[in-house]
């Protein structure tokens, strides 16, 4: 090879390098779980590609893997995702253990703390609670809320015997004793007609969401989250009270109920199983779009009713978008933010469907009658409150679901010792992790 | 004899020689196992004895044999391994009822005998998690056709704690047997037929043949199949991992996978991981040793 050759072939190859370097930077890629949000996000990122010419592709994963990728990811310090739509959750484990980079200036800069929603933004983005670092830039606000079939609840017939037997209109639940009624009222297994489908899933999150919103809608708590105090609190009276409730409609939900999470509670109202479905309203597009749900136009959607002394709780669903510190496009990630944050991008993100956190759109006319479940998604985010979002959350989940799940399935043993179990549990997992000074 | 040949010999030019099979296969394929099975194993050995999670930012601590300790200590664990063990049981015992069953019948003359065992064959070669899927649909109180067919009303099969292992169990068995049956198919045809024959004239009783000739000589190609289903068995996830989330169907390789990819305590699933090889081996090492008297008799 002359000289000459073997000049042109280095320069060629340190064009493709420079080339391929150059393309590199203009490309971002985003990490969420498969669902219909996360479509939505492709096509708001494809209004950014076409406004700067850098390419934004969200890459997604079913949910039942999304939390294990994304930590395998975290582990490996990869940088193959430059950011993450993370679970509220995990915020604890991004900021302490290096995954997330820290946003906090980001935030303060751009005044975030007042533009989100304040549960979106102590739920999504801060950590520790009331620290005022932010590592997250809440974007899909989601609360646990209800479906119900309004075409049974209207039925003329159904609302006198209802009345005849409780007392009281058939009407959309206002409290958990309302709720338990309608329940049991529609629960007629002779007609394969039932009252109510639960989150009873206990592989990851699913029941101890719909668990704990009980709990806490009936004055009860998972712990003190700043000083980790949890005996006397998850195991109080109200706790038990709470589990006891949660117990008591699982006797209601369609028979075999005890693998359920988002897909099977929307299939309750689809499929004519269910007067009522718990479920996140971030699934709630499909009970109200036809080509999906037969039953679309007889479907209404309700927030949580309130506990017996009036305190209504919603648990908090929804993810924010965090910067992967391993991420080697980190400037331009947060170039991205920048225009993500943009009252018109919030707005936009809003029509697409995406569930905005941003106080100014969720509060508008024009959003919260944009749908029929957006003024209760409304409702509800301003009663969310969240499982813990400490480093250990899933050794925590862990342990509740085991403690709690044979109580509400199987019937197994008593509210107390399943909440004392959880309890004993919990403590010797913070000792482990040495949170009491 | 591998060293004596020469490369560029006549009988290496003519196909590949021992040493270039050496180099292109037998060599890769060491290599592929040291790095892919052999130093993983060595190196989840040494992270059994730190306090590390992989996906945390603090470096790993050495704590001995703690994380051994605490798993041994730990009444959960035990109650998986109970849960291992039951599955284990009603799981390879009626697979090998099912499949040593069809194999008897198979082993007659049959018309379209060779249909009738592939088709047989198939649920072993479907996906773990379709047929988990399957038949999680099957068992199901609202549209399921098991119940319909048994007249069970709404009986929920993976909602009752003590159920659940059995629907889960016999998921399995559907899909394993035919593997027990293809190896004792295999025994069976290697039956000499004159012993038959001689037990025929000796008018011998179809259950003094059976228990006498047959199982002797299918024996040793069933406990192989037995090895191979207890061993698969035991490290079942899959299947139960798919259909019930219960807490009496939770395998200890459900709880390993916790362990390791939902609570990321590394250390700690490193050394289940552990617990769980040696069991498994010992168990295997019990099999091999009965399989030997076996042969010998």
């Amino acid at each position: 090879m002359s000289k000459r050759t073997f000049a042109s072939l280095m320069a060629g190859v340190a064009m493709t390098i420079a080339g391929a370097s150059a393309a590199a930077a203009e490309e971002l890629t985003i990490f969420w779980a498969e669902w219909d949000p996360a479509n939505y996000l492709q096509e708001l990122v494809n209004i950014y590609s076409k406004e700067t010419g850098v390419k934004v592709t969200v890459e997604t994963t079913p949910w039942s893997d999304f939390q294990t990728k994304t930590f395998r990811e975290f582990a490996a310090k990869g940088s193959t995702y430059d950011m993450v739509v993370g679970d509220s959750q995990w915020v604890g484990a991004g900021a302490t253990d290096g995954h997330y980079v820290d946003l906090s200036d980001f935030f303060m800069k751009n005044k975030l703390a007042d533009k989100f929603l304040p549960a979106t933004v102590a739920g999504y983005a801060e950590y520790p609670a009331g620290s005022k670092k932010y590592w997250s830039i809440p974007l899909e606000g989601d609360a646990n809320g209800w479906a119900y079939r309004k075409d049974w609840f209207e039925d003329p017939k159904e609302k006198e015997a209802f009345k005849k037997k409780y007392g009281y209109d058939l009407d959309v639940p206002k409290d958990y004793k309302q709720l338990r009624d309608i329940a049991e009222f529609f629960y007629r297994p002779d007609q394969k007609r039932y009252g109510v489908a639960l989150y009873t899933d206990n592989s990851y999150d699913a029941m101890a969401m719909g668990v704990e919103q009980t709990i806490f809608s009936y004055g009860g708590d998972l712990g003190d989250y700043a000083t980790y105090k949890v005996d006397g609190i998850t195991n109080s009276k109200e706790s038990i009270e709470g589990l006891k409730a949660y117990k008591e409609l699982y006797k209601f939900t369609p028979p075999g109920w005890a693998k359920a999470f988002f897909l099977e509670n929307n299939q309750a109202i689809t499929e004519n199983l269910a007067a009522m479905s718990m479920n996140y309203f971030a699934f709630f597009p499909a009970l109200a779009n036809p080509a999906t749900n037969p039953n679309a136009k007889g479907t209404g959607f309700f927030a949580n009713p309130a506990g017996p002394t009036g305190k209504r709780f919603a648990a908090l669903g929804g993810q924010g978008i965090s910067i992967v510190s391993y991420s080697k496009k980190k400037e331009a990630a947060m170039k991205f933010l920048e225009w993500f944050i943009k009252d018109e991008t919030q707005k936009k993100w809003a029509e697409l469907g995406g569930y905005t956190c941003s106080t100014a759109v969720l509060k508008s006319a024009e959003f919260q009658n944009a749908t029929p479940y957006n003024k209760a998604f409304y409702d509800s985010m301003l009663m969310v409150k969240d499982f813990w979002a400490t480093p250990e959350y899933a050794e925590l989940l862990t342990s509740m679901n085991q403690r709690v799940y044979p109580f509400v399935i199987s019937g197994k043993g008593t509210a107390e010792e399943a909440l004392n179990g959880m309890t004993k549990d919990w403590e010797a997992t913070f000792k482990k992790y040495k949170r009491y000074k | 004899m591998i060293a004596t040949l020469k490369p560029d010999s006549s009988h290496a030019l003519r196909g590949l020689s021992d040493l270039r099979i050496r180099n292109l296969f037998i060599i890769p394929t060491i290599i592929f196992l040291i790095v892919f099975n052999i130093f993983p194993l060595i190196y989840s050995l040494g992270y059994s004895f730190y306090d590390y999670s992989a996906a945390g930012s603090e470096e790993p601590v050495f704590v001995g044999l703690q994380n051994y300790r605490d798993l041994l200590s730990d009444p959960n664990i035990w109650n998986n391994f109970t849960v291992t063990a039951k599955y284990v049981i009603i799981s390879v015992g009626g697979q090998v009822l099912v499949g040593f069953g069809v194999a008897l019948l198979l082993n007659r003359t049959l018309p379209a005998k060779g249909l009738i065992t592939t088709l047989l064959l198939l649920p072993m070669m479907m996906s773990a998690a379709v047929v988990g899927l399957f038949w999680q649909l099957l068992y199901s109180p609202s549209w399921g056709v098991i119940n319909y067919v048994f007249g069970l009303g709404d009986f929920a099969w993976l909602s009752d704690a003590d159920a659940a292992l059995w629907a889960v169990a016999i998921t399995d068995i559907w899909m394993w047997a035919p593997f027990v049956m293809l190896l004792s198919l295999a025994g069976l045809s290697a039956v000499p037929k004159h012993l038959y024959e001689a037990a025929s004239i000796d008018r011998a009783s179809g259950w003094y043949t059976f228990s006498r000739i047959t199982l002797p000589l299918v024996s040793p190609l069933l406990l192989i199949a037995i090895i191979f289903r207890t061993m698969e068995a035991f490290k079942t996830f899959d299947i139960a991992f798919i259909m019930s989330t219960q807490p009496t169907t939770e395998v200890i390789a459900i709880r390993l996978y916790k362990f390791a990819f939902q609570e990321w305590q590394t250390g700690k699933s490193c050394a289940l991981a552990y617990i769980v090889l040696i069991m498994v081996v010992a168990i295997t090492n019990i099999y091999v040793k009965y399989l030997n008297q076996v042969k010998e008799r």
